[in-house]
């Protein structure tokens, strides 16, 4: 298969000299789901703001299937489908005329762009909403328009920054199912997310970018696989005083019915339930304490990729 | 993009543009007929009847050319100009960075929409001046290449200020401290050969009075300046605006970052 995008040696360096981009190089594999994660001013944004013509680079290299964004911008840009983190459509536009211009702009017969706007619509819910301007629409209305309006011209690659940011989560999962059934039906997908728990149910492979710089580059599974200790809370059906001994320790009391407890990733917790058991502790529920992405997300920026802390 | 796309790229920012001028028409197309209308009643009739004749015409029949160049001079320039601007606000002009239009198809669409709206007024402001004086019609070719000419050179001209503006104050300040005095001093309301010999060569700086005075002949056969200069003068700056706001979108001069 071949890269949906491929970014060579990267840099940009704004007017007031700030450097936001230090030479980054990425490859997203055709029908991938990837993870674009990274702190605020990280450089996500300019690196997708790059991809997507919104911002110019200062040197390097895209590829969009292989079509050179400086060369073939028209094909590159034909491939590419763009939802933005801010609102970036006109307010007092209706709903219907902002996807039908939209197809326009990428030479789509108007009443082509009216079939698939009433086709996107209606997958995204908006269809009811079609003549309402853009203003009155809720947050999440929003937030699907900008969905539907990236995909109106049928786009092999599509990027979503922050797509589900201050949307509630009957709205999110609907929109996490929907990125699925696109990403099934062949759409490669970059996603750049706060959410890491969105990161971690959807995608594949990640790349994190930290002070313009690519830090981390590899598949989810491996990415997870380098935790070593998961944090789990235990909520108990009788109150306990005090806590017993366990080998190894790693027991802690938060209140009388909730303790945490760290087990190393190759320690079976059938272990743990047993030796709570023997003390006449029953276990009612356990949870992740933090997602685990977060906890390797913050534990990389802290120490770097290979567990050192930084000057 | 091949030329057929093109085409539909360039329909699409030219349908939109009327569009959006066309959902608020009480707001682009009534007050200039209203201003203009008051120019007719005031300066045409109240006070035009006590100046007399100008260049053998009567002073209504003199102004009325003027008139209605000013309304499409300022108009053109305030389409452009406030819906480029208003995309750089709204950040919609992402839509359109992120599509495969070729710059000078941009700036093609959206001289097109300042034309549109500059033609629709200065065509009701016509219509308006029908009721208080007979109009001529010199030479019909001349009134409809230099209206089309001069409406796409001040639409050109708005696309640059919304470009280069930062803030709505930026989009205000052309209009009242350049635009406004220009076309005031353009020779809308005398002759310059009634101004002293050196405000005459000071106003031949004044590129409006070319487009005024060419207008005019149109209607009345009769011009301050040489047909051929006047249009040598808007073909040169319509083609050098053009070919600079071609440049300063394929750059992203203040579109991009």
């Amino acid at each position: 298969m071949d890269n949906a995008l491929t970014i060579d040696n990267l840099t940009k360096t704004y007017a007031n000299g700030f450097q936001a981009l230090k030479g980054i190089s990425l490859e997203v594999r055709e029908g991938d789901f990837f993870a674009l994660l990274g702190p605020n001013g990280a450089g996500k944004s300019t690196t997708i703001g790059i991809v997507c013509a919104l911002v110019t680079k200062s040197a390097g290299k895209v590829r969009i299937f292989d079509h050179d964004i400086d060369r073939d911008f028209s094909r590159a840009k034909r491939l590419l489908g763009l939802v933005p983190q801010e609102f970036n459509f006109n307010i007092f536009e209706p709903v219907e005329e902002i996807l039908v211009n939209q197809a326009g702009y990428f030479g789509i017969e108007r009443k082509t762009g009216f079939e698939r706007a009433e086709r996107y619509l209606k997958l995204l819910g908006l269809w009811d909403k079609r003549r309402s301007q853009a203003r009155e629409l809720s947050g999440g209305m929003k937030r699907r328009l900008m969905i539907a309006r990236a995909l109106v011209h049928e786009p092999r690659l599509l990027i979503l920054d922050e797509p589900t940011a201050g949307v509630d989560i009957e709205v999110r999962h609907s929109m996490w199912k929907f990125l699925r059934e696109l990403n099934a039906a062949g759409i490669t997908i970059i996603l750049t997310t706060h959410n890491l728990e969105e990161a971690e149910n959807l995608c594949r492979n990640i790349a994190i970018i930290d002070e313009g710089r690519l830090i981390e580059n590899t598949s989810m599974k491996q990415l997870l696989g380098r935790l070593h200790m998961e944090t789990f809370v235990l909520e108990l059906r009788h109150p306990v005083g005090r806590l017993p001994r366990l080998e190894p320790d790693c027991l802690r009391k938060i209140d009388d019915t909730t303790l945490e407890v760290d087990i190393d990733r190759d320690r079976s917790v059938n272990a743990l339930y047993e030796q709570l058991s023997r003390h006449g502790i029953e276990v009612l529920s356990m949870r992740n304490k933090t997602n685990r992405l977060e906890q390797l997300f913050l534990h990389m920026l802290q120490n770097g990729t290979d567990g050192e802390e930084r000057p | 993009m091949n030329l057929h796309d093109q085409l539909i790229a360039y329909k699409t920012i030219v349908i939109k543009e009327v569009l959006r001028f066309g959902r608020i028409w009480v707001q682009t197309i009534v007050p200039p007929v209203i201003t203009v209308s008051l120019y007719f009643v005031i300066f045409g009739n109240l006070i035009g009847s006590r100046i007399g004749e100008m260049d053998g015409f009567s002073y209504m029949d003199y102004i009325v050319p003027g008139l209605i160049m000013m309304a499409v001079i300022t108009n053109s320039y305030a389409n452009v100009v406030s819906s480029f601007y208003g995309c750089k606000f709204h950040h919609n002009i992402e839509e359109l960075l992120v599509s495969p239009i070729p710059s000078y198809l941009i700036v093609l669409g959206f001289m097109t929409g300042g034309v549109a709206r500059g033609l629709a007024v200065g065509a009701a402001v016509t219509a308006v001046s029908m009721f208080f004086t007979e109009l001529q019609f010199h030479n019909p070719v001349v009134i409809i290449t230099i209206v089309l000419l001069t409406s796409m050179l001040f639409s050109l001209a708005g696309l640059l200020n919304a470009v280069f503006a930062r803030s709505f104050d930026d989009i205000s300040i052309v209009p009242t401290f350049v635009l406004t005095p220009l076309t005031y001093l353009g020779g809308v309301f005398y002759t310059i050969h009634l101004l002293p010999e050196f405000w005459q060569n000071v106003s031949r700086l004044n590129p409006i009075l070319y487009m005024v005075n060419a207008f005019r002949y149109g209607f009345l056969g009769v011009s301050d300046i040489g047909i051929f200069w006047s249009y040598a003068i808007i073909i040169g700056f319509t083609a050098a605006l053009y070919g600079i706001a071609v440049y300063v979108l394929h750059i992203g001069l203040g579109i991009r970052k």
